[in-house]
């Protein structure tokens, strides 16, 4: 065999070895979930207990751990991130203010989860005890809210920075024009802007919930590791993902294994659509830019 | 109303729209700096010499370092890049030299889904590949969830970076009788380099703070070790145990774990971004 084809076989071997990877990583999380899809079926996602003891397994209480404390995040973290970037795509499009805000974005989305997590157990949940002593709710500190808070800190910085390559899409005659008959700066955002953006924004916010969604570490140190379904959004609960990060290397029985690969899999499948329907948005988007200019 | 007033409000509108955006942007950006400036605070009043060239000391006794935890991470770190640079940088050019094929474009979801499996999940794929035949936690099972996350990263900034590439430069290389793996090797991969290797250190800098996935592969060790077969411990592993342990003196460590943890993956980042501007692959 010649060194030419030795070589186009090589790297065609590292492309195929992407789609086996991925279709690797599928069936190896639905085999090892095999055990418990076999034992309870679709009840595994509607079943309120979660009870390794007496070998009970049911997911419920996680996935509304994951939607509430993901939607909640998503919900503080709107109004944040929409300010940040619509001052730094609009307002303030060049400048010192500017770069300093975009390397501090930055810098922000490179700390480690785990950082956020311990910053949030000794700052965050001494601030939400008081909260709750205000409010008359049990002190506890840990729970569903303080998780949501810690989730929100963390997507602001990634959420404000896709808004702000949105807010920078939009066209400048289009503006101008608006401009030219006489519309204040408001109009123009509220008017121009903000409807043009409006589909990317959807996709920033749709990534952000898939990156809220998979987040482990920094919930896993501030939710409170509870198996029950939360009464409040004070109380104490756990996501899909902290669930496993507590309870794998305990996990000795079978079954209790099992159901926890399967809650990584419906995990992974959550991610995946919520993710892939965000980028399609996007790349839809930036395409359509592309042949308009 | 007539039309004086009516633009008075406008503007008023438009002052109060700017004052409102400029005031909200500050409050959410302050809890941000705090945070940075609490972890610079604990951090620096721990670290010194000792503190990086030492090991941990059991609870009770003050002192102590993380020399482990640095050492760990840099060898998982280190398996991860082994493992995934080859194989990610043969898929890259694969992508970019074949762009019209189905298995580019079939790989090019793939490595979009890749990238947004949850870190836990990957976890779980390591401990299922690695740690279950090997009966055991090692750091190579670390390494291989690491290598996993790495992968897409590394797949993705080669193709980015040879697809700006002008195909002229490869034609005049084939053109002049050189066989095409010579042409990609030699000419095209050397003209890309500074592309392919900001990515690698992009990649780095985010598997080097990942704990979800080294939880139940490298697991962590309290002692120094250097056998790839054994538990680990790394920086992230070691803040995760020790934050969430009830010892101050513990607590104390693990915020200057966090610091050098941080700047370690700051200057990854500012290193990728000099070469990124530096060497930039122009045409």
């Amino acid at each position: 065999m010649d060194k030419n084809h030795l070589f186009k076989t090589t790297i065609l071997i590292g492309a195929l070895g992407v789609i086996v990877l991925l279709l690797a990583i599928f069936l190896s999380l639905l085999i090892y979930s095999m055990p418990s899809l076999k034992a309870f079926g679709i009840k595994f996602f509607l079943g309120k207990d979660w009870d390794p003891v007496n070998k009970t397994f049911g997911a419920l209480p996680f996935l509304i751990g994951t939607f509430l404390t993901s939607f909640l995040a998503l919900l503080f973290s709107m109004p944040m991130s929409l300010s940040i970037s619509i001052l730094l795509g609009e307002y303030l499009r060049e400048g010192v203010i500017s770069s300093t805000l975009r390397s501090l974005t930055e810098l922000l989305a490179g700390i480690p989860s785990v950082i956020y997590g311990f910053w949030g157990l000794f700052v965050l949940i001494p601030l939400v005890r008081k909260l709750e002593i205000a409010i008359g709710a049990p002190p506890i500190g840990v729970g569903i809210f303080t998780a949501s808070l810690i989730l929100t800190i963390m997507i602001v910085p990634y959420s404000a920075s896709l808004g702000r390559e949105v807010i920078e899409l939009v066209p400048h005659d289009i503006k101008e024009a608006a401009y030219s008959l006489g519309a204040t700066r408001y109009e123009v955002i509220r008017h121009i802007i903000i409807p043009y953006a409006r589909s990317g924004i959807l996709a920033g916010i749709l990534l952000s919930l898939g990156r809220a969604m998979g987040e482990t570490m920094a919930v896993t140190m501030l939710i409170g590791n509870s198996n029950y379904i939360p009464k409040s959004i004070f109380s104490p609960g756990n996501t899909m993902a902290s669930v496993i990060a507590n309870e794998f290397t305990e996990a000795t029985e079978k079954l209790h294994l099992s159901s926890l690969i399967e809650i990584g899999l419906s995990l992974l499948i959550i991610t995946t659509i919520v993710g892939i329907i965000g980028r399609y948005i996007i790349k839809k988007l930036s395409v359509g830019e592309r042949s308009l200019g | 109303m007539d039309n004086n007033d009516k633009l008075t409000l406008r503007l008023f509108k438009d002052k109060l729209f700017k004052l409102l955006i400029i005031a909200l942007a500050f409050i959410s950006v302050t809890p941000l700096i705090l945070i940075l400036i609490y972890i610079a605070q604990k951090g620096l009043s721990v670290i010194n010499w000792e503190f990086i060239t030492n090991l941990p000391k059991p609870v009770g006794e003050k002192g102590g370092g993380i020399l482990n935890a640095l050492v760990g991470t840099i060898i998982i770190v280190g398996i991860a890049s082994i493992i995934s640079i080859p194989p990610g940088i043969a898929a890259g050019i694969y992508m970019a030299e074949q762009k019209e094929s189905r298995i580019s474009s079939i790989a090019k979801i793939c490595i979009e889904v890749l990238q947004s499996i949850p870190s836990i999940v990957i976890g779980i794929i390591a401990y299922v590949w690695i740690v279950i035949p090997m009966r055991g936690f090692s750091a190579l099972s670390g390494g291989v969830a690491l290598a996993i996350m790495m992968f897409p990263l590394v797949v993705r900034s080669t193709e980015e970076t040879i697809k700006l590439i002008p195909g002229s430069l490869k034609e005049a290389a084939l053109a002049l009788g050189v066989p095409y793996y010579k042409a990609i090797l030699k000419i095209i991969l050397p003209a890309g380099l500074s592309g392919i290797l900001t990515g690698i250190l992009v990649g780095i800098a985010r598997i080097a703070g990942e704990t979800a996935p080294l939880l139940f592969t490298a697991f962590g060790s309290p002692y120094l070790s250097f056998n790839i077969f054994k538990p680990m411990s790394s920086l992230p592993l070691l803040i995760f145990n020790y934050a969430t342990s009830p010892y101050e003196e513990w607590h104390r460590i693990a915020w200057g774990a966090s610091f050098v943890l941080v700047i370690m993956v700051l200057i990854l980042n500012i290193i990728a971004r000099v070469i990124a501007k530096r060497w930039k692959t122009r045409f």
